[in-house]
């Protein structure tokens, strides 16, 4: 978005890390992708240097690193992320929130901007660890329907991955019904 | 110039002469309670007001309001659901953690507490007032459409004065069935299904939303009410407390106490594997 324009509608706000890490962003244009490219090659670069894939939570050090450094620059990014991964050695799947002052956490499930005040409650409500990826994505439809429902903006939908044990796929998601319930 | 103007500015109700002159004056005139209020005696009383008090513009105002809040309520089958939390904050400082934020106009109406407090007390009193005056009046009850548009009309006529409330009127009639209204101090008033006022509403949205049905059974809605209270209360600093839960039925309101959030926290994240988020075991990472 640019002004009143929307530019493109069907941007990718994600930037794959290795075979089993994704990191998605929001925040100031310009400064996310470029961003998100700078971590993306430095993790490329070190998969290429050792023959070995850094784990989910070193490269989410990595990342809040660099952005804690930048943070105390002369013009820092303001870039929001969430880091998923599979780790490779242990099958384990894990998720980081971090913010533009570089705070990072480890959480079961995040969103950022305001799509946080209407999913995480939905997701305290209906998420628990051991959920199928197809109930993950039903309950992600959940919160999907919540946004079209009542966010004041024409939500123009989601663009879905999943982080599997077994890479990173694009998922099919609905592609075109609008939920606008009279209530 | 100045008298044919008001001749034909006049609003067109009072040409159709279908209430008597003495009717015409209940229904017109101001009542002595309102509307006499001293005002600072400032050039703009709004802006003024809104210097003194406005804490998100000015973080050292000298007057902080008690605001932050969810409150619900929503229409089905048998009825109508109204919850709320019961926490009120000045500021950064919880003020209280046992206010009354439904407000029990009379024995069928209900009415939501939601932005200034003090604001929405005296003037869903005073509603209460109008209510009982239009049933001595008229010899029967008020709807819920007319005790929400009298409200509506009040603030309006305070617009830009600084008037802060989001309130919610409540009630079943023989004519109407369950009728539920919304009315801030915008002078927004709309008719609906399913309302959520206050700091938490977006939380307490997301979990309505998605279960919420008119065919809801009774013991579902009241259910439904309380757990997105605890939805808003977790994540909403500014929301927390009891949980306050009432059914409003054709025989009138019925409550369904004022709990505690803690154990029903505890409670909900034990039992049914909620709150994954929250963590009961101190050993992990």
């Amino acid at each position: 978005m640019r002004g009143p324009t929307i530019l493109k509608a069907t941007d990718d706000k994600t930037r794959q890390l290795n075979d089993h890490t994704l990191l998605a962003f929001s925040g100031e244009p310009g400064d996310t992708v470029q961003f998100a490219e700078y971590i993306q090659a430095n993790s490329q670069l070190y998969s290429m240097r050792n023959e070995s894939e850094l784990s989910p939570s070193a490269l989410a050090h990595f990342v809040r690193g660099e952005l804690a450094s930048s943070l105390r620059s002369r013009n820092p990014y303001s870039v929001n992320l969430l880091l998923g991964g599979v780790d490779p050695i242990t099958n384990k799947p894990s998720l980081y929130w971090l913010d533009y002052l570089a705070s990072l956490a480890k959480v079961p499930y995040a969103a950022h901007g305001y799509a946080q005040y209407y999913c995480l409650s939905l997701l305290d409500k209906h998420h628990n660890p051991n959920i199928s990826l197809e109930e993950g994505l039903r309950l992600l439809k959940l919160c999907s329907d919540e946004l079209k429902r009542r966010l004041p903006i024409d939500f123009k939908g989601l663009a879905v991955k999943a982080v599997t044990k077994d890479g990173i796929k694009a998922m099919p998601f609905d592609e075109d019904d609008k939920v606008v319930r009279d209530t | 110039m100045d008298s044919l103007v008001a001749r034909y500015s006049r609003p067109a109700y009072q040409d159709n002469e279908v209430f008597s002159e003495e009717e015409q004056r209940d229904l017109i005139e101001t009542p002595s309670l309102s509307l006499k209020f001293a005002m600072p005696p400032v050039a703009h009383p709004s802006a003024w007001l809104r210097a003194a008090t406005d804490d998100r513009s000015n973080p050292s105002c000298p007057i902080k309001i008690a605001h932050g809040t969810t409150t619900l309520a929503f229409r089905f089958q048998h009825g109508i659901i109204v919850a709320t939390d019961s926490r009120a904050t000045a500021g950064n400082w919880i003020a209280s953690q046992t206010v009354k934020k439904v407000i029990e106009i009379n024995s069928e109406l209900l009415g939501t507490m939601a932005g200034g407090a003090a604001d929405c007390q005296y003037w869903l009193a005073w509603l209460g007032m109008q209510c009982r005056l239009h049933e001595l009046r008229h010899k029967r009850r008020i709807s819920v459409a007319a005790a929400s548009k009298i409200l509506a009309n009040l603030v309006y006529a305070y617009k830009g004065m600084g008037l802060s409330m989001g309130t919610m009127c409540a009630g079943v009639t023989k004519e109407e069935g369950p009728a539920l209204y919304y009315i801030d101090s915008d002078g927004t008033r709309l008719a609906g299904d399913l309302f959520c006022v206050g700091s938490g509403q977006t939380f307490a949205y997301g979990v309505l939303d998605a279960e919420y049905r008119y065919d809801l059974t009774t013991e579902e809605a009241l259910d439904l009410g309380s757990r997105s209270i605890l939805a808003a209360t977790h994540r909403d600093a500014y929301s927390g407390g009891f949980i306050n839960l009432y059914h409003v039925k054709e025989s009138g309101w019925v409550k369904h106490g004022f709990t505690d959030t803690n154990p029903v926290f505890w409670k909900t994240k034990l039992e049914k594997g909620e709150f994954s988020n929250v963590t009961s075991d101190f050993s992990e990472d």
